[in-house]
């Protein structure tokens, strides 16, 4: 396994983080360095083991599905960086 | 300054119920140590007008004989904690400006009881570092320096501020959040205690999220009775936490002081690890003979699978920050780094909004998620995370707790690591297993390195079963008697 510089590119891509192609390599290097560490884990038999999904034995909770909450999106824009009568604003997508 | 920030909580609370001393009177003394202390950078906002507000509010509850457990007691919230209308960042710039209109469960837990804020803490962004080094906001100096030096050294991380905030008698408590060993370590390298509770005893409801299946909040203290009279302010359940556990939450200073006699301490042997310095490895056998002496039995257990914890806690954490981390994308709130479109403006803003180690490990945590790699990482991991759970259970069939050193060494200089991730990850060597078992934990101030940097011992414990940790950890601060304090050079 190795991650090379254009595997960084497509994972930045999947991640929308912008990374400069002169920071592509040292990244490889860095993540490379960091995954190779990680690879000791196939020293591990895991044949037959269950995947843990809750570190504590419990079921999940049920609700009725009512609504009991909300009501007030002037709150819910106040933070947005752009916003204009209760929805967020953004570049157009739609041409 | 006054001996008012000398004071554990215990201590504040039976002068306050006598009528010696009062909540403002407390927090006053609190806000000058913040003002003073500003070269710490422990803090990353002041709310001095909103404490000295709560501690009125606060003296008259008290008057109308309405005391909570923390009440008119001043501590500091990690800023990983919403609270309503105050800086709430996580220590990212990619948070920018964002004011919650909603308060966390855990702050609003603590406020219900009494407590008084002093103001939002310094940490590593997104709770994502052992030094508070990638804190967007500067590194957190420890108060703690080393003998004849006057080097800067790291309170740990990623709980920095509040530990370095209450080992320097700034705070008398504060708030961590703990996923990997965020609030044991930095309690080791500051001379504090430091509790992570069972995942799930906290909720996580209105705390910024970074790896959703191991971040637990916790009380970070000067004293294990202050450890526990928090806990149980902070702790219980909640229907806004899918997580959150449905179980009462007992009186932890019940039985705190009863001892260990009789009961049987776990010692594994897989921590012993590469390179331990020596000292380590001496104040372990230190705890080891004080718990003998209190009465507690010490059984050699195995806990087979130890070394392959941390590289499946960067497989696990990573992959749920990738997740998390998503919805920081300039549209709903925080910053915004406009782009040719809005794909364009996601990238730039997550690039500009995040640091080196977030971006780090949410590149990993989509590596290890993306189409094909699923199986042979996040399933891997998450099976290795089961036999690790299994090697816990396994030993708690026959003892009450488990002993070990909190960190693999002392507190470092700043810089030191910052260059290496893995030597840093390797900070947590003795943290992650519990944090990926979901157990509960304490680290308690236990001596003094050779270079007089303090060391922690940890304890860990069945799960929900923190009273008996806590009682362990008493019997450990009673044996050490630790009572060495950092020299105050910091203060202005």
């Amino acid at each position: 396994m190795s991650l090379d510089k254009a595997t960084v590119a497509h994972v930045a891509k999947l991640a929308r983080i912008r990374v400069e192609e002169s920071d592509l390599e040292p990244m490889a290097a860095e993540l490379n360095n960091i995954m190779t560490w990680i690879e000791q884990l196939n020293e591990v038999d895991t044949d037959g083991v269950q995947p843990m999904t809750s570190v504590v034995e419990s079921v999940l909770r049920q609700r009725s599905d009512d609504i009991t909450d909300g009501g007030y999106a002037d709150k819910v824009t106040q933070n947005a960086p752009a916003s204009e009568a209760s929805y967020f604003v953004v570049p157009k997508v739609v041409e | 300054m006054s001996e008012l920030t000398e004071l554990t909580i215990a201590e504040a609370r039976d002068l306050m119920a006598k009528g010696e001393t009062s909540a403002k009177e407390l927090t006053e003394a609190h806000v000058a140590a913040v003002e003073a202390s500003r070269s710490l950078n422990a803090f990353i906002a002041e709310t001095a007008d909103q404490a000295m507000d709560m501690a009125a509010r606060s003296d008259d509850r008290r008057a109308a004989g309405e005391a909570g457990v923390m009440e008119g007691i001043p501590i500091a919230m990690k800023d990983l904690f919403c609270t309503f209308g105050v800086h709430s960042q996580a220590a990212s710039h990619i948070l920018d400006g964002f004011k919650p209109p909603y308060e966390s469960t855990v702050s609003a837990n603590l406020w219900n009881e009494g407590a008084v804020m002093l103001g939002k803490t310094n940490m590593d962004e997104f709770a994502m570092g052992s030094s508070n080094e990638t804190s967007y906001y500067g590194p957190v100096e420890n108060p703690w320096r080393r003998a004849g030096d006057n080097q800067s050294i790291v309170p740990g991380g990623s709980s920095g501020g509040s530990a370095s905030a209450v080992g320097a008698r700034i705070a008398m408590a504060a708030t961590g959040t703990d996923t990997g060993g965020s609030i044991r370590q930095p309690a080791a390298f500051t001379g504090t205690v430091g509790m992570k509770p069972t995942y799930g005893r906290c909720s996580r409801w209105g705390i910024v999220a970074f790896a959703s299946s191991l971040d637990q909040a916790g009380p970070m203290t000067r004293s294990v009775r202050d450890a526990a009279i928090m806990l149980r302010a902070m702790a219980g359940f909640d229907p806004k936490d899918s997580t959150s556990v449905d179980t009462p939450v007992p009186n932890y200073e019940d039985g705190l002081t009863d001892g260990v006699k009789g009961m049987k301490i776990g010692v594994p042997k897989e921590y012993v690890v590469d390179n331990m310095p020596a000292e380590i490895e001496a104040l372990w056998q230190q705890g080891i003979d004080w718990l003998r002496d209190a009465g507690a039995e010490i059984v050699d257990v195995s806990l087979p699978h130890t070394k392959y914890a941390l590289p499946a806690y960067y497989i696990v954490a990573p992959a749920e920050c990738s997740s998390n981390l998503a919805r920081y994308d300039g549209v709903r709130y925080g910053l915004r780094v406009p782009g040719d479109d809005l794909t364009s403006q996601y990238e730039n803003t997550r690039a500009e909004g995040f640091g080196a180690e977030v971006k780090r490990r949410i590149l990993i945590g989509t590596y290890v998620l993306s189409a094909g790699y699923y199986d042979a990482y996040y399933l891997k991991a998450q099976r290795i995370r089961t036999l690790i759970a299994n090697d816990f259970k396994t030993v708690f069939d026959d003892v009450d707790a488990i002993l070990t050193p909190t960190a693999p060494s002392a507190a470092f200089a700043l810089g030191e690591k910052s260059d290496d991730p893995i030597a840093m990850y390797l900070n947590d060597v003795f943290t992650v297993p519990a944090s990926l078992a979901g157990l509960p934990g304490i680290s308690v101030p236990a001596g003094l390195a050779n270079d007089g940097l303090p060391l922690g011992l940890q304890v860990i414990g069945h799960a929900f079963e923190e009273a008996k940790v806590l009682r362990v950890g008493q019997a450990l601060e009673d044996a050490a008697g630790f009572s060495a304090k950092p020299e105050n050079w910091w203060r202005a």
